[in-house]
């Protein structure tokens, strides 16, 4: 028993070669977030605000592709999504298509909360965020000179992809569309399991650069993306629709409710067996505060802590920083 | 060769005061649907052009909640989803938001095959509809006379359940399902709700080949607000299909999409072992807590099932053995 929290900055094809200027910030904002959420689980913040608290501070940060730093669509624009799951209740709430929020997934938290839906998308949910006054800014403040210039990257690899039919695009973006190791990748989420066993989950994402208008990804589906129930709680990122038709973080808890698997061997079966190579990772904690973080990308961000001491900030699989 | 299975839904939740005549309609409607199913896999469809095919159908008629005859949201607009799933590779495609496409069930089908994702909703999936040259009407088109009478009530219930009084309309004669929210306090997820209008559609399908298939359509809630979005259009929600079988779940939106129950019975078919009809049986006993929903299922070796813990459950499903059901009650 006791606390645990898992987070991470999204799974994709990070090369070795990442340079020094794009990895020290991220390790930095990792590291950071890390310590507000091993605070806020110290000071007996229940799991669900601090998935929440720290999901908000990812968000904040423009190295990660989620509130501040959201990647662009085709048309130049950004839709962010984010949802958030209580495992103890199973309540839930999710947003598509915000294009002025500041924070993506408290107004996931105010729809599980405040709505009697559970999901909210596009001009509906952003006319949700205004009456329910939460901080919105211009959408141009999303569109920064670095998005537009990895929307450009992404646009030229595209023309590239002409001789693919789109039933392999699905498969084959991520790789492709990352040529800079750096473009589009990087989602975030938060686990947690605080002091009373209860387990929560939060993602949140600008989802996919040069995304066609309107296209909602894993990370608001309850199931796909984000799922927690009474025995752990999962955050997954990668190719979303990968992720969709595995269901990944229903799957991990399913492996463990129905099978009888642990927390790791849920997590590696599904992200080694049920995803194609290259397509997914996920963090998680179970209720008995186990971490488990499991890619089959290249990379990984990621953190994570537990009770007992342990704390791990890492990238590729062998490179782990320790605290 | 396998043995092919087909059933069809027309929602989960009907008003027990539903009058004879439109349970009559109802039934006609289920057959007709069903018999196009049947005649479609014995001229050997494959199971994901046959659901495509058989909800078009249940969409194009004003009958159920989903195509013409959607439910309204709170500005009287419609605004329609959808979701397919191709069981051998688990190929999948949804929409949401939609409001001038005629057959939503098609446009999540070519969300799958011709686009990259797996997911579109509101302008974004318009202008795909648009791209794509799919058929497309007014937004009137949807919206009867029946819905706009529905609507028009439900505002009026919501008023009276927000002063803390209990309802009492005489509801009896309205579409199914708003007897029987009412009943319930009006309560989802929590909070006091609109009148629900639960007749979303779907289908599932395995082929004489053993390929599973599932779609399922919806307006959604009569009263919603802009922008709610159901079980219907999420892939482990309201549809699923793998390998082993096809679901497709309707009823209360939010108690679906907290239980992944169109996944969940695949998965206690697949890593508890359960048969179809058991594995039906757990998820509505155990997933779906105070939820209220049904669904519908096929297993890859030929077989149907369904299950449901509301008042009742438009269906109806047939097998290659001969064995023929449509039904609305238990």
């Amino acid at each position: 028993m006791g606390w645990a929290i898992a987070l991470h900055g999204g799974a994709g094809p990070i090369p070795n070669s990442l340079p020094k200027e794009r990895r020290e910030p991220r390790e930095a904002a990792l590291r950071y977030c890390l310590a507000i959420g091993v605070e806020a689980l110290k000071a007996n913040l229940p799991a669900l605000d601090v998935v929440e608290l720290v999901v908000r501070e990812l968000e904040n940060n423009p190295f990660f592709n989620a509130g501040k730093g959201s990647v662009l669509t085709a048309n130049g624009t950004v839709e962010m999504e984010a949802s958030i799951m209580d495992g103890k209740t199973k309540s839930c709430g999710a947003v598509s298509g915000l294009s002025t929020v500041v924070n993506a997934v408290s107004l996931a938290r105010l729809v599980m909360e405040k709505t009697p839906h559970v999901y909210l998308g596009f001009d509906g949910a952003e006319a949700f965020a205004r009456e329910q006054g939460v901080e919105t800014v211009d959408a141009s403040h999303f569109v920064t000179p670095e998005n537009n210039e990895r929307l450009n990257l992404a646009k030229e690899a595209d023309r590239v992809q002409v001789d693919y039919t789109p039933a392999v695009q699905k498969e084959i973006l991520v790789e492709t569309l990352t040529a800079d190791g750096d473009s589009q990748i990087g989602t975030v989420g938060c686990v947690a399991v605080d002091n009373s066993g209860n387990l929560a989950t939060a993602t949140s994402t600008g989802g996919l650069v040069n995304k066609m208008v309107g296209r909602i990804g894993d990370t608001p589906v309850i199931g796909a993306g984000t799922y927690a129930n009474s025995l752990c709680a999962v955050s997954a990122t990668g190719v979303g629709e990968a992720i969709i038709k595995a269901t990944v973080a229903r799957d991990v808890a399913a492996l463990m409710e129905y099978k009888g698997l642990s927390l790791e061997e849920a997590a590696k079966y599904v992200i080694h067996e049920s995803v194609p190579k290259g397509n997914a990772g996920l963090v998680a904690v179970s209720a008995k505060g186990e971490v488990a973080m499991e890619f089959n990308t290249f990379g990984m961000f990621r953190a994570c802590a537990t009770e007992d001491g342990y704390s791990e900030i890492a990238i590729w699989p062998s490179s782990s920083v320790q605290e | 060769m396998g043995r092919w299975a087909i059933a069809v839904h027309g929602g989960a939740g009907v008003d027990p005061n539903l009058p004879a005549q439109r349970q009559d309609e109802a039934k006609q409607l289920l057959t007709r649907c069903l018999n196009l199913g049947i005649s479609s896999l014995q001229s050997s469809l494959s199971a994901i052009d046959v659901v495509e095919l058989v909800v078009r159908e249940l969409e194009s008629d004003p009958f159920f909640n989903s195509g013409r005859g959607s439910a309204l949201t709170e500005n009287g607009t419609v605004e329609m989803e959808a979701s397919i799933m191709d069981g051998p590779k688990r190929r999948c495609g949804a929409v949401s938001g939609l409001t001038t496409v005629k057959n939503p069930v098609s446009l999540a089908r070519l969300v799958m095959d011709k686009s990259p994702h797996s997911y579109l909703a509101f302008s974004g999936a318009e202008a795909f509809a648009k791209q794509q040259g799919v058929v497309m009407v007014d937004n009137d088109y949807f919206v009867t006379e029946e819905n706009l009478g529905m609507l028009k009530l439900a505002k009026e219930a919501n008023a009276i359940v927000f002063d803390y009084r209990i309802p009492s309309l005489g509801l009896g004669s309205c579409s199914a399902g708003a007897g029987a929210a009412i009943d319930n306090g009006l309560q989802m997820n929590g909070l006091p709700i609109s009148i629900y209008a639960p007749e979303t559609v779907g289908c599932v399908v395995v082929d004489s080949e053993g390929r599973c298939a599932a779609a399922t359509s919806t307006g959604g809630l009569m009263n919603k607000m802009i922008g709610r979005i159901g079980d219907s259009p999420l892939i482990g929600s309201g549809t699923y299909a793998c390998n082993i079988c096809a679901v497709s779940c309707t009823g209360e939106g939010e108690a679906i999409i907290r239980g992944t129950l169109a996944r969940d019975v695949a998965a206690v078919m697949e890593y508890k072992g359960l048969g179809l009809q058991d594995a039906i049986d757990f998820v509505v006993k155990e997933r779906l807590d105070e939820g209220k929903a049904g669904m519908i299922a096929v297993s890859s070796n030929g077989e149907v099932a369904y299950g449901f813990n509301t008042t009742g459950m438009f269906r109806g499903c047939a097998t290659e053995d001969g064995f023929m059901e449509v039904g609305i009650w238990e």
